[in-house]
């Protein structure tokens, strides 16, 4: 259970970055009021964000990723249940390996 | 958000407990990325007490993944600030996003609160703003809640060392995967809204990966690719710069 120097500094290095990340955004875009296209396109990003994660992984993934992708977004649709679909889509993901094995 | 609006925003500990209790889905999705990171802390040479720490100081999973596959024996300083700089410069547009709560918001609360925020959080919590949600707890309670889980999983995966590594294609990896759709069928609005800036985000990332530009240029490339063509489309109708017919009325612009 030690904490030597040089990784403490590399660790409080990366959380000043990464708060600054965090909340020097909405301190600069705060005093600056940005564009109405800048602030639509903010208002697009979660969803695009999203998109642009998962897509790589779903495309390499084959057929159990998306038989599990699939099932994931029809539980969410029918359930509105976050965990519920969470863990039907790996179960789905599970089975479809197994079988398919 | 009208004027209006803004000054209902609340800032309770029930709003704090509800963002916490909505968090508690998600920590399956946390869990095999943050025994991988328990792992691979181990793996690095890092003491139990460095992985947590990192976990907690930092608590940014992709970043961490990126530091420590670069990490070294003394500690890559710069290459860590980098990689946290490229992989975390997603989040500065988040807290703008969240301004409707946020600017109602000052001291500890607005910057304690900005500490906490990380993907999902920001997720629920434009989906809570976009149903009328005036609790901006709500913001706090889900990112303190999955530091929770974040900070707990790093040390499992620590102390159990190589014994936990799952094989690549294990479908508990699937997990994180799945949240991150179950978050987006909650985000979905329209076709016409939604349907172009989303293929082009997938399909942009998609091309960047396959080119092998490096972890997180894909992510950053797709998502601002994507909501660039949203709100090229929401406003071309509005008389907006890069749209051509000017139909509605001025004031209805920012609705």
């Amino acid at each position: 259970m030690t904490v030597r120097w040089d990784v403490l500094l590399a660790i409080l290095a990366m959380t000043a970055v990464t708060y600054a990340c965090r909340a020097g955004g909405y301190a600069i875009l705060r005093s600056i009021r940005p564009p109405v296209f800048v602030e639509t396109m903010l208002r697009h990003l979660p969803g695009a964000l999203f998109t642009a994660y998962v897509t790589p992984p779903l495309v390499a993934g084959s057929v159990p990723a998306w038989v599990g992708a699939a099932v994931v977004v029809g539980v969410q649709l029918a359930t509105r249940n976050l965990s519920l679909a969470i863990c039907a889509g790996v179960a789905a993901v599970w089975g479809t390996q197994a079988v398919l094995g | 958000m009208t004027e209006t609006d803004q000054r209902r925003v609340v800032f309770t500990r029930a709003g704090i407990w509800r963002g916490a209790r909505e968090s508690l889905p998600l920590w399956l999705g946390m869990l095999p990325f943050g025994l991988v990171i328990g792992v691979l802390a181990d793996a690095k040479g890092m003491s139990l007490l460095e992985a947590v720490l990192m976990s907690a100081l930092v608590y940014a999973g992709a970043a961490q993944l990126l530091a420590l596959e670069l990490w070294t024996d003394p500690a890559p300083i710069g290459a860590a600030m980098v990689a946290a700089f490229v992989v975390n410069i997603r989040m500065a547009p988040m807290g703008a996003a969240l301004a409707p709560w946020l600017d109602r918001l000052r001291g500890i609360r607005l910057w304690g609160t900005l500490a906490t925020l990380v993907d999902h959080s920001f997720a629920l919590s434009v989906q809570e703003q976009r149903k009328g949600g005036r609790d901006a707890g709500y913001l706090l309670g889900v990112g303190l809640g999955l530091w929770a889980s974040w900070v707990a999983f790093t040390a499992l995966g620590h102390l159990a060392g190589s014994a936990v590594r799952l094989p690549p294609g294990h479908p508990l990896y699937f997990a994180a995967v799945a949240a991150f759709l179950s978050i987006m069928v909650g985000l979905w609005r329209s076709p016409r809204l939604d349907l172009g800036p989303w293929a082009v985000a997938g399909v942009v990332a998609l091309a960047a990966n396959r080119a092998g530009l490096p972890a997180p240029l894909p992510l950053v490339l797709g998502s601002f690719a994507g909501a660039a063509l949203g709100a090229w489309i929401e406003l071309r109708g509005r008389g907006m710069p890069g749209g051509a017919p000017r139909r509605m009325p001025r004031e209805m612009r920012r609705r």
